[in-house]
């Protein structure tokens, strides 16, 4: 197996619209997906999962699918030769479950097989033994049931330790006087259904043992090492034993920050001592992944008679799912972004985050400011109306600013331009009306033709959000990257950074070039193998990060040259963002300088359309401004806004994952619906560039914002053309006409 | 069994499983990984191709139903080493993101213009909505579309 | 698994007769889902799409034949539009180009679906089913061949030859209600067909398609007789409640389509 090649295009400096340097491969269809990669000798591996949401595990017997043909390898929880258990913040996941599963779709044995019709078979020849259990399927009452983790992993981590069963994490952020009152107060209760990432390529990847014990692993991933540091020691490998590098990724969105296939196929490939391909159908990749978190929010606005908001209290209930993830870090982000960009004096903010047997939830773009966003921009224009003010004047009126201090304490010294996007987008000229009659594809419905201009209204709404940048709360979070100069002018850059789509690819190359006034550069593959962590492609850090420890590597390499006089110049450096602390885990308050590095912010007018007789809808335009820093490659931004506003549509209009005590009844792309071509505006996009002080080159991350705020905004226009609360996302049918 | 089918224009033969979809003969035995599988269901399009010229997802024809027939790919677009205009059209207007959608775009936008060199708004959406996009949003794909009909 | 290629239709009845068990494959649209989702693996697949015989559409006077093998792209081009408006604009609802282009009125009546968009245009256009086996032909109205969610009258070694529609002069639409603009499922869908009485059939709407008639005095209470007819369940697509209401503005707005 050879590495996966890294596409190399001739290609331009910071702030130039440069092509994609993957752009050719990927539109002749060369570029080598994780499930395009094949080798000699190669198996299928297949995962054998629940069907249940909850049962104790009596028995697993393998002897009906070993001997099927074509199959190499029956493996159970007993074949896991190091630790039985995973996870990125708590190891409470089991690699194969044993004793109990705890969500449908939890991984029980793996197979492989020649032919993937053979694996399957096989699997299905396993017999285990399920004694069902009652599901806890109620977050709200998850607090007072048996726990799901006895052993409780979650306790002891510097976090708040609730005493209460099945809390995966408690916190409350209390902030000047929480029982201030204001003159006007305004109410909600708004709730979030589960989203999911839904990238089209679905997890996938192949593992080769080395023949020495170690194993490569070729995957579609976020984070090459973080994978690594999970997979070794579930191996009982040292960690140089187990490589990890990039295959082509099909859009990761969060959804590729947990483990999927790589430890089962590293297991399998082991095991049969032969190179094992897994790749996970649509329906497995719904339930073989996590979720953005579900959420009820309660929320309270207290505010003066003339607009300016005195106390907000906030209580955010997220179901994590069977297992950890992310939640304590989705559960602290919706602590932090609950009152959305707007200055409070007081404030109580209570954010739990439980474990039950509905789908795990973790990482998605947005992380727990989506959920904030719904409901603080819900309050904000509820808080508008029942004062009689200008929506958008009462957000200015309120608006953070830099000098502003947050409800952690944290006080904003970089840059945050909230009136700024605010004035920008709400400038935004809305287009007129469109005539009738119309193709039924530019009314509500669509290509079903339900309406021709019969029961259809139009509304335009307003929203605005804000989100962190980079890794928070103490975490030490890094990039590495390494550069090497030739005796013939020519360099090359290791950088883990894991492209995904997002074109980071492309960053690096432009800080190189820029940095080493040259353009002879490559950009070597992602691999564990020769460079150190770059941390994740996520939390939009990753364009802020990789540039800084591209920077400073072909800096220090160019110093190194100068000293040696010439000749080869291998240098690896790694750039940290100025720290952050964490937070007191009794009053929630920043414990140093600053819980975020930084922050950016985005505000967004949407036109819709409702038929509100059949309660369908057509958004038909959005206009954003967005704070996004240095624009690097301003056609990968605009791109990034772009896709970003369309998962915020689908979350706003249609996606949801739906569950019948913990089991997902839709799990295909005929029943989660994604927007399709007809589902999207066109959208404006306003870019604000103004430089982050803290970061290189005064980079922002963009790919966050634009999905944080879109759910809020495009419910906002709803909501003014139907008249209606519209509480819940996705926005059904029912809920427009009233049923 | 054994199936005989064109691909791209030449000749080629693969022993295939009963039920194995043409998507899967093109990608694991035939050497034409270009078509993706992201759902195995219709409902995306990454695995969009020409059968006889016609615009199929591969992954609903069954492979032996290829046999004898016309096969064309996001593989066989470029001619002598060029790209296909629509090729050309997603790289400059920045249409690629993850690009695991993009082949069947490709493919589905290359059949869209040959029978209208000219689509309006409304018919570049229709025309596009049997293939998701989960990156972009769309609108830098109907930018590559008009660019690539210009 | 065994894949049977017929050349003509009559070899294809003979191979039917001798493999009951072989499952029809026609567009593949459904078929290969099943397949690909591991969630049938039937033992032998009958391919029909080197069978000329089931392909094209004819007309003759007032009455329109349409082959198994009609794809909905075929059934959308103009000649056959401007006889059978109701199924063009059904076939426009249908999944994506890709869908339509592959996808078959044989295919969607084999399915048997309580779903299936090209039912509710055939109801109201009096479709009658040709259904052939070695032993004969057959013909069995469409409201007679569709008996349960996904069941039908086929005998085992029978195939669908096509369908025979009305094609006189009337004024007809179809409307189709999903969670998003394209590429979906109905949740409920509607065809309406006005001549001398007012005939309507609904999709998603019960465990099958169902047509209702009645005269062209009735139409004030229509929609309610029509939105009463169905029996909709709640399912991951929407609500019963919401079927019947939806039910109901459909049929009202597919009046003033059809009479003014
Ligand atoms: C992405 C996607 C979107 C879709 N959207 C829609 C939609 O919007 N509306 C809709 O109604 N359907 C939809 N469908 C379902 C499907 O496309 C239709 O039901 C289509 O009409 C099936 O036709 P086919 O030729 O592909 O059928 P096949 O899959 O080939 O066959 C379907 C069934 O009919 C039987 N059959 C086929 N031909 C014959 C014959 N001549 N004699 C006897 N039995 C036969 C088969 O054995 C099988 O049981 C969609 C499917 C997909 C994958
Ligand atoms: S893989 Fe064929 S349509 Fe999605
Ligand atoms: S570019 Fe990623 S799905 Fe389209």
């Amino acid at each position: 197996m050879s590495e996966t090649a890294v596409p190399q295009l001739e290609l331009g400096r910071i702030g130039e619209i440069v092509p994609r340097v993957d752009g050719i491969p990927k539109v002749t269809g060369e570029f080598a997906y994780s499930s395009d990669l094949q080798a000699a000798g190669m198996l299928w591996g297949h995962t054998l999962r629940s069907p249940h949401a909850h049962a104790r595990i009596a028995g697993i017997d393998v002897s009906g699918a070993v001997g099927m043909p074509g199959v190499h390898a029956v493996l159970t929880h007993e074949d896991v030769p190091g630790a039985k258990r995973y996870g990125l913040e708590f190891q409470d996941q089991p690699v194969l479950a044993y004793d109990r599963v705890r969500y449908f779709g939890e991984p029980v044995a793996l197979v492989a097989a020649e032919h993937p019709e053979q694996a399957r078979r096989a699997t299905e020849r396993i017999r285990v033994q399920y004694e069902p259990l009652e599901p806890i399927v109620d977050p709200e009452r998850a607090t007072e049931q048996d726990p799901l983790h006895p052993d409780r992993p979650t306790m002891g981590h510097g976090y708040r330790d609730d005493p209460r069963p099945n809390v995966v994490r408690s916190l409350v952020i209390r902030h000047g006087d929480p029982d201030a009152e204001g003159e006007v107060s305004v109410s909600g209760v708004y709730d979030l259904g589960i989203q999911d990432q839904a990238f089209l390529g679905p997890e996938s990847g192949l593992a080769v043992p080395d023949g020495e014990g170690g194993v490569d692993v070729y995957v579609a991933t976020q984070w090459l090492h973080v994978d690594r540091d999970q997979v070794a020691p579930c191996l009982n490998l040292r960690s140089e034993q187990v490589r990890i590098h990039l295959a082509g990724v099909g859009g990761a969105f969060g959804g590729r920050e947990d483990l999927s296939m790589q430890l089962h196929g590293a297991l399998l490939a082991l095991h049969t001592n032969r190179p094992v391909k897994i790749v996970y159908s649509r329906e497995e990749s719904f339930v073989g992944h996590i979720h953005r978190h579900p959420a009820r929010i309660w929320a309270e606005h207290r505010a003066t008679r003339d607009g300016k908001l005195v106390n907000v209290r906030v209580r955010i209930l997220l179901d994590g799912g069977a297992y950890a993830s992310s939640s304590s870090a989705v559960t602290s982000n919706a602590a932090s972004f609950a009152c959305g960009p707007y200055a409070v004096d007081n404030a109580l903010i209570e954010s739990t985050c439980v474990y039950t047997n509905n789908p795990p939830c973790g990482a998605m773009r947005g992380f727990g400011a989506v959920q904030a966003c719904f409901a603080h921009e819900a309050q904000m224009d509820k808080l508008a109306e029942a004062l009689d003010i200008d929506p958008v004047e009462l957000r200015l009126l309120n608006a953070l600013a830099p000098g502003s201090t947050l409800p952690t304490g944290q006080q904003i010294t970089g840059s945050l331009p909230v009136a700024e996007v605010i004035r920008r987008a709400a400038e935004l000229p809305l287009p007129e009306p469109e005539k009738l009659p119309r193709d039924p594809l530019r009314l509500p419905g669509g290509s079903g033709n339900t309406t021709r201009g019969e029961g259809v209204k139009r509304g335009v709404g307003f929203a605005v959000g804000f989100k962190n940048i980079g890794y928070s709360e103490g975490f030490d979070d890094y990039t590495a990257a390494r550069v090497r100069l030739h005796a013939d002018g020519s360099a090359d850059v290791h950088c883990a950074a894991a492209e995904v789509g997002q074109g980071v690819a492309n960053v690096i190359l432009q800080v190189a070039r820029t940095e080493l006034g040259s353009d002879d550069v490559t950009l070597a593959p992602h691999t564990t193998s020769t460079v150190e962590s770059a941390g994740s492609a996520s939390a939009s850090r990753m364009t802020w990060m990789a540039s800084g420890a591209v920077r400073d590597a072909c800096r220090a390499a160019l110093e190194e040259r100068e000293r040696t006089g010439g000749g080869e110049v291998d240098v690896e450096r790694v750039y940290r963002h100025p720290r952050t602390t964490p937070l007191d885990p009794e009053t929630g308050q920043v414990t140093g300088e600053r819980v975020h590095v930084a922050y950016a912010c985005a505000a967004m007018r949407v036109v819709a359309e409702v038929d509100v007789e059949l309660g369908l809808t057509r958004v038909v335009w959005i206009g954003t401004a967005q704070d996004v820093g240095k624009a690097v490659n301003p056609q990968a931004v605009t791109g990034q806004i772009e896709g970003g506003t369309a998962q915020g549509l689908g979350l706003a209009l249609m996606e949801e994952i739906q569950t019948r005590d913990g089991l997902i009844t839709n799990a295909s792309f005929t029943d989660y619906l994604i927007p399709t071509t007809l589902d999207m505006p066109p959208v404006v996009s306003e870019l604000i560039e103004e430089a982050e002080p803290d970061a290189p080159y005064g980079i922002k991350g963009v790919g966050e914002p634009p999905t944080v705020v879109s759910t809020a905004a495009i419910v906002a226009a709803l909501r003014a053309a139907t008249g209606r609360e519209l509480t819940r996302v996705p926005v059904k049918p029912d809920d427009i006409v009233g049923l | 069994m054994r199936i005989e089918l064109h691909v791209n224009g030449e000749a080629c033969e693969a022993d295939v499983w009963e039920g194995e979809s043409l998507l899967f003969a093109l990608r694991e035995r035939l050497g034409f990984p270009g078509s993706k599988n992201a759902c195995e269901q219709g409902e995306c399009g990454s695995c969009s191709v020409l059968l006889d010229g016609r615009l199929v997802c591969s992954c609903l024809v069954l492979a032996a139903q290829a046999e004898g027939h016309e096969v064309v790919t996001v593989e066989g677009l470029a001619e002598d080493g060029r790209l296909h205009r629509v090729q050309e059209a997603f790289v400059a207007a920045g249409a690629v993101q993850c690009g695991f959608c993009t082949p069947g775009l490709v493919v589905a936008t290359a059949d869209l213009l040959e029978h209208n060199s000219d689509p309006t708004d409304d018919e570049i959406r229709e025309a596009l909505s049997g293939n998701l996009c989960r990156c972009t949003g769309y609108a830098k794909i109907f930018d590559a579309v008009r660019l690539a009909g210009a | 698994m065994d894949v049977l290629t017929p050349r003509s239709l009559e070899e294809a009845l003979r191979l039917k007769a001798e493999r009951p068990e072989a499952v029809p494959i026609q567009g593949g649209t459904d078929v290969m889902v099943e397949l690909n989702f591991d969630r049938a693996r039937p033992v032998a697949l009958l391919n029909l799409n080197e069978v000329a015989e089931l392909r094209g559409w004819s007309r003759q006077d007032d009455r329109v034949w349409l082959g198994g093998a009609l794809s909905y792209a075929e059934a959308m081009e103009p000649t056959l539009a401007a006889a059978l408006p109701a199924l063009a604009e059904a076939s426009r609802t249908v999944g994506g180009p890709q869908i339509r282009n592959r996808g078959t009125i044989g295919g969607n009546l084999g399915t048997s679906s309580p779903a299936g968009d090209a039912l509710p245009p055939l109801l109201v256009c009096g479709a009658e089913v040709k259904l052939a086996s070695v032993r004969g032909e057959r013909t069995v109205a469409l409201s007679d061949f569709l008996v349960g969610p996904k069941r039908n009258v086929l005998a085992e070694d029978e195939l669908i030859l096509g369908v025979s529609v009305d094609a006189g002069v009337s004024r007809q639409t179809f409307m189709k209600v999903g969670p998003r603009n394209a590429m979906v499922i109905a949740v409920v869908s509607l065809a309406l067909r006005v001549d001398g009485e007012l005939r309507a059939a609904f999709g998603s709407a019960g465990p099958v398609p169902m047509l209702v008639r009645s005269d062209l005095d009735q139409i004030g209470s229509f929609p309610q007789r029509v939105a009463e007819a169905a029996s909709p369940i709640d399912d991951v697509r929407g609500t019963a409640s919401y079927r019947r209401h939806a039910l109901r503005i459909l049929t009202k707005r597919a009046l003033d389509r059809c009479l003014w």
